[in-house]
């Protein structure tokens, strides 16, 4: 079709049109066979909750076993898949799909003035894979059988001979199924943001909110492939008799311990990266002021990952590897630092030259920041060979790693969810409350987490279900659990506090906080097409371009771009952002979710080793996927 | 002197009162140089937090003197160079703090906690790891023991450590850095202790149910003492002195303890369990769980399942007399 069609109708018709053309089916049937990109976020997003729930429950557990010596809470089986499930749950569970699956789909399309994502129906089967991969390996823990070898899963130990059971098939096959779905998600956010985005918006004026789910996007799909390849080996080693890791057998245990960080890595900074783009989000709305460095922010977002691929062994300075490449990878880690440093300074100068309104958003980013710079300076005390080989395994260790994953990964997170509240309900939520909700969480991680440096240093191993008294850990262990309750009662009231607003709020408005990026440029909550206009765009913050977003208004009442005669959107050049060409992009649809349930099928059967009946069960995935493209959206 | 430079109160935690397994508390010159480095880190990681929460404050500060918080409409957003600062502090600053920490940490201290080279001590220890427990050997003499491993003191020993089934990893943070146990490799690491005494170390790889428990200890004799113990070591098992004890040595070796336990000098030699030869000369039991006495020895005999749960050893069908006997046998193996 034409770019322009003739002026004629009126701007409100046009809109009642595409009103028309997007609206979804009503009703559980609409939220089953969704495409939408906002729908597909908020069912991601409740369901992360839910695991992190669970994965918050079963920390809980832990730190309560370990709030004084020799409890007896849970039995050494029961403590092992806690820790196990708490470590699989946080990682694949709750941040990952909560950062990129939640806020990524959410935002990316309307922060890009896109109206969907560029594969929506590939996009709802990315959704409903993950959801099944957590029902799938949530079975185990109720039927007792949960992965209990440490989320990292070292071999021997995880192998047939010292774990008879069926808990670390779960493990294998479930991150495998999980992995599927991310990766799905992985490929959508590459070319979704490469191909999307409005015209106008080359890669200079993209937000460094999309350049951080770039990267992330990226580090996902070179990092996933290893994991599988891993998993993979593990399962035939334990079901089909080969001998990969068996060391009594020609195989490698460390094989295990490379493969596995090659992913482990990467997947840190995959969880960091994208609180560090909500960071680049809220800085400038809440300091009126762009960001500092804008360049140099985005290309550090980009090689933090990149660098991130070169540093995995660090994790194995205990193996007994030689000198030389524990110095190559000391040295690698010291190089991934310095992308962290530009964008710390970056975010903190920035909020030192704008005028920094301390609303919780950026309350949020400024405990961020806080908790990220520390676990970071604890985290370059590990390019020190010597040091990290003293509390590689300690409790010194997971004090850094919480300081990166909770206070860093989930921080930003929390403020997100602040900030990005009125966009998604429509409504305010209560400013004193949210303030309360961060300075108690702020308190109750610091004191959960720090700590555990002391213990660690101490002499306290990692994974041990209990210990002994006299030996100076009780306080500490104590001063933990009491940090753990204390940020429990944070994030509920952080939770009822969004959940009273929802009900009571005021009413929001577009744009309440004078955003820089274009999801402030649409109602609140968005309309199903997102942009009655496809956005002008001439610069990195366009909802602070008052006369582009005029222009936006004319080109509605003109017709010119609103794409009202089909379910379409605009294709761009990857590069410029150039317009490219107009697609029809699919309806809602029911494949996804039938695909989902076909595979979800053949996991079962893999577990249960009826791998007979799997082979029927993938004949049936083959079928959905006839299904799937039976009716192909058209170009046009 | 150091120690002035850090800005913490956790010095006063880290380096007060003296702790059972304290990677602070250096008693080699080993951990001593690893202390120093972590110290000196800990300075400049205070500098670095405090400089940020500085430039946090400095944001706030700033914007209640131009009035922020009441009304930002109107505000521009205000586009200012900050590329030096950036440059500066984010990249330039760091190259040359994370450089030296390099240099000094990975090429030079690095040196000092590497594995000896395999001639470059007169005495070689092997530690074998188990679950849950580990094996000691004196390599060129017959001494075996478990769990506790004795060491001449101001005398580099090299430590020689692989494992029988899962990952284990070595670790008394007083004397040294950590080094894994793995099956099929042997790694190294050396142990050269300042000062007489007894210093407690755990295994700090995960390796399954009894990961807790499998603790152990390093004791630094002056060399005479040691020589002494080593000789003694070496020896086979004491012969029975009462009526009770020879019973319990013929219970021994014709029921359940001799299939996974050797006693040198009697016809027990499997090699599943630890080595008892010398049991009664150590001080814990089940891998510095529990103390060695007359009540905890009978005790982890007949219910070691419920001191530690899911352990190799089932509980033995041994009670009253009989077990008294069994008891008896033990704690003469001095």
């Amino acid at each position: 079709m034409a770019v322009a069609t003739p002026p004629t109708p009126t701007a409100g018709e046009r809109v009642d049109r595409l009103e028309l053309m997007w609206q979804s089916r009503p009703g559980v049937l609409g939220w089953l066979t969704t495409t939408d990109h906002k729908k597909i976020g908020l069912l991601y997003f409740w369901a992360t909750l839910v695991f992190f729930a669970a994965g918050g429950v079963e920390a809980l557990l832990i730190r309560t076993q370990l709030s004084q010596p020799n409890e007896k809470l849970v039995s050494p089986n029961t403590y092992d898949q806690l820790f196990t499930m708490h470590g699989i749950t946080m990682i694949f569970f709750f941040i990952i799909p909560m950062s990129t699956g939640a806020f990524g789909n959410y935002l990316i399309p309307l922060m890009i003035g896109a109206r969907d994502m560029a594969f929506p129906r590939m996009n709802a089967l990315s959704f409903w894979l993950f959801a099944a991969s957590g029902i799938f390996i949530y079975t185990s823990l109720f039927l007792g059988i949960a992965p209990n070898a440490g989320w990292f899963n070292y071999v021997p130990l995880a192998n047939r001979q010292f774990d008879t059971g069926r808990n670390i098939d779960f493990y294998s096959l479930g991150i495998i199924f999980n992995s599927i779905s991310s990766t799905l998600t992985a490929g959508q956010f590459i070319v979704t943001i490469f191909k999307s985005r409005a015209p106008g918006m080359s890669l200079n004026r993209m937000p460094l909110f999309c350049f951080a789910y770039l990267a992330a996007s990226l580090g996902l799909l070179f990092a996933l492939p290893v994991l599988s390849a891993d998993t993979i080996l593990l399962f035939l080693d334990r079901n089909v008799g080969t001998h990969f890791f068996d060391v009594a057998h020609g195989g490698s245990a460390l094989l295990w311990q490379h493969l596995f960080w090659f992913f482990g890595h990467p997947e840190v900074y995959i969880l960091i990266v994208p609180a560090m783009g909500i960071a680049t989000s809220i800085i400038p709305a809440f300091t009126q002021r762009k960001m500092v460095a804008f360049p140099l922010v985005a290309i550090a977002e980009l090689l933090v990952v990149f660098i991130g691929f070169g540093v995995w062994a660090h994790h194995m300075f205990a193996t007994g590897m030689p000198t030389i490449s524990l110095v190559f990878f000391a040295a690698a880690t010291a190089m991934v630092v310095i992308p962290s440093t530009i964008q710390v300074f970056a975010w903190c100068w920035s909020m030192v030259t704008g005028t920094a309104r301390f609303r919780t958003p950026l309350l949020f980013i400024a405990g961020f920041i806080f908790m990220f710079v520390t676990g970071g300076l604890t985290g370059i005390m590990f390019l020190a060979i010597p040091f990290d080989q003293q509390v590689t395994d300690t409790y010194f260790v997971i004090a850094h790693f919480h300081y990166i994953i909770f206070g860093a990964a989930v921080f930003p997170l929390f403020g997100g969810m602040y900030y990005w509240f009125p966009k998604v309900t429509g409504k305010l939520y209560y400013e004193l409350p949210g303030q309360i909700s961060f300075w108690i969480l702020f308190v109750g991680t610091n004191l959960l987490f720090f700590p555990m440096h002391i213990v660690g240093l101490l002499g306290m191993p990692r994974r041990v279900y209990t210990y002994s008294d006299g030996l100076g850990w009780t306080a500490y262990n104590l001063a933990e659990t009491i940090g753990g309750y204390v940020t429990l009662v944070g994030i509920l009231l952080l939770l009822g506090n969004l959940a009273a607003s929802y009900f009571r709020g005021a009413p929001a408005g577009p744009d309440p906080w004078h955003g820089p990026t274009l999801e402030w440029a649409t109602s609140s909550p968005p309309p199903d097409y997102d942009f009655p206009v496809i956005p002008k765009v001439t610069s990195a913050y366009p909802n602070w371009d008052p006369a582009d977003r005029q222009e936006d208004r004319r080109k509605l009442a003109e017709g010119v771009l609103v794409l009202d005669e089909g379910h379409e959107q605009v294709a761009t050049s990857p590069v410029d952002g150039l317009f490219a060409e107009i697609v029809e992009m699919p309806h809602e649809s029911p494949w996804p979710i039938i695909l989902a349930l076909t595979v979800s099928l053949v996991f079962t059967m893999l577990v249960l080793q009826k791998f007979g009946v799997a082979a029927v069960m993938a004949v049936l995935c083959v079928l959905a996927l006839l299904g799937w493209h039976s009716k192909e959206p058209q170009e046009s | 002197m150091r120690r002035l430079l850090v800005l913490a109160p956790a010095v006063l935690f880290l380096s007060g009162c003296r702790r059972a397994q304290n990677s602070l508390e250096p008693r080699s010159h080993q951990s001593h140089v690893i202390a120093n480095l972590f110290w000196w880190m800990m300075g400049g990681a205070w500098i670095g937090l405090a400089l940020v929460v500085f430039l946090l404050l400095l944001s706030r500060a700033r914007a209640n003197r131009r009035g922020f918080g009441r009304d930002t409409e109107g505000l521009k957003p205000a586009e200012r160079p900050g590329w030096y600062v950036v440059v500066g502090a984010g990249i330039a600053m760091p190259i040359v703090l994370l450089s030296t920490l390099f240099v000094i940490a990975d090429l030079f201290v690095i040196r000092t906690t590497e594995a000896p080279a395999k001639s470059a001590t007169r005495l070689t220890v092997q530690v074998i790891g188990h679950q849950w427990w580990w094996e000691v050997r004196y390599r060129g003499t017959d001494a075996v023991t478990a769990n506790e491993i004795h060491i001449p003191v101001r005398t580099p020993v090299r430590l020689e450590v692989r494992s029988d089934d899962v990952i284990h990893s070595f670790w008394v943070p007083e004397l040294n850095r950590k080094i894994d146990l793995e099956p099929g490799t042997t790694n190294a690491i050396e142990l050269d202790a300042d000062r007489v005494g007894r210093y407690r170390g755990q295994c700090a790889e995960f390796c399954g149910l009894q990961h807790a428990h499998m603790g152990m200890y390093v004791f630094v004799d002056s060399r005479a003492a040691f020589r002494r113990w080593l000789a003694h070591e070496a020896k086979p098992a004491a012969a029975p002195e009462s009526a009770l004890a020879r019973r319990g040595a013929r219970m021994f070796a014709t029921g359940s303890c001799a299939t996974c336990h050797t006693i040198h000098g009697t016809s027990a030699t499997s090699n599943v369990g630890p080595d008892l030869t010398h049991v009664a000369g150590r001080t814990t039991l089940a891998a510095v769980t529990i103390d060695n006495d007359e009540q905890n020895l009978a005790a982890w005999i007949a219910h070691s399942q419920s001191i530690k749960p899911g352990n190799e050893m089932p509980d033995i069908e041994l009670r009253g007399a009989r077990l008294d006997a069994v008891v008896a046998y033990l704690r003469g193996l001095k």
